[in-house]
């Protein structure tokens, strides 16, 4: 599998993603933020965590309109998998290839901690390795990871099984990490080629430093 | 030249935490009586144009591109 890593200035996790997918067997290409196209042949574009362009305004809101994410927008309607992680998810709400917004946690801290999830549906390129209800513990590090969609955007989720994933206690039980409606960590489009998640997988891919339960999530994209 | 004052908030029934936190922190220093606090932004713009309706039309579609997210924000324009 060949995968791209995007860097705007203030990324800060695409080594953390380059070393993962490498770990895991395969290629990656970090592709700067003012490169107009893709690289050929990829399988997967991964936009990574960090800070692009400080936060200004809004996360992600002047990433968005970067070069490169023209081209991820064409890549991702013609059916391309993207996945967006932390910041990454942020970027690819605020350019609409997913829906929702992500808002200031409910308490105004910035939360870095390993957390619980609950795999919400696996019938899907991401999360196909994991089992649904199946809850695991991958690190979350952020601000703004408050989702938002209104109710009927919701309706839209749940029926069409677009929810990923969910904050979630040892049992799976939903719990309140940073306000977001019931405790969604990610979701994913309609069609089911983009993925955004607020936790780290690529944080967590050895037992020694606490978990190994994001080899098992990044290696969906293998099928 | 013009000047677009822009103000941007959480829309109405999107739970603003700095503003809840505020309003904690001012009944918490005992003024009483406060009903709601919403925190936004502002964001001052000017244009080289003299022609106000142009430049309102142009800021508006600023806002809808760029400076509110929709999803979650509403804006104001005040054009001087």
């Amino acid at each position: 599998m060949k995968v791209a890593v995007l860097r705007f200035p203030g990324t800060n996790c695409e080594f953390d993603t380059q070393y993962a997918f490498e770990k895991l067997g395969h290629i990656t290409e970090l592709v700067w933020h003012e490169n107009e196209t893709l690289p050929v042949d990829i399988d997967l574009v991964v936009v990574p965590g960090g800070f692009s362009y400080g936060d200004y305004l809004r996360s992600g809101s002047i990433a968005r309109f970067s070069p490169v994410m023209k081209a991820v927008i064409t890549y991702a309607n013609n059916g391309g998998k993207v996945l967006g992680i932390c910041n990454g998810f942020q970027i690819l709400t605020e350019a609409g290839l997913l829906p929702g917004a992500l808002k200031r946690n409910n308490d105004l801290h910035f939360i870095s901690k390993h957390q619980n999830l609950c795999v919400i549906n696996n019938d899907n390129a991401f999360l196909n390795k994991c089992k649904k209800g199946e809850v695991l513990n991958i690190p979350i590090a952020h601000a703004d990871g408050n989702y938002y969609i209104d109710n009927e955007g919701f309706k839209k989720l749940e029926e069409n099984a677009q929810i990923l994933l969910r904050y979630s206690d040892e049992n799976g039980e939903p719990v309140v990490v940073n306000g977001s409606v019931t405790s969604i960590a990610g979701v994913s489009n309609e069609a089911k080629n983009v993925f955004g998640l607020m936790p780290h997988p690529e944080r967590a891919l050895e037992a020694l430093l606490g978990s190994e339960d994001g080899i098992r999530m990044l290696k969906g994209f293998e099928a | 030249m013009t000047k677009a004052v822009v103000n941007v908030f959480l829309k109405e029934g999107v739970l603003d935490p700095q503003g809840k936190a505020a309003h904690h922190a001012l009944d918490s220093l005992g003024f009483d009586g406060v009903a709601d606090v919403r925190i936004g932004k502002q964001i001052i713009i000017k244009l080289d144009t003299d022609d106000k309706a142009a430049a309102e039309a142009e800021v508006k579609e600023m806002c809808e591109t760029l400076l509110a997210n929709t999803v979650i924000e509403d804006y104001t324009i005040e054009i001087n």
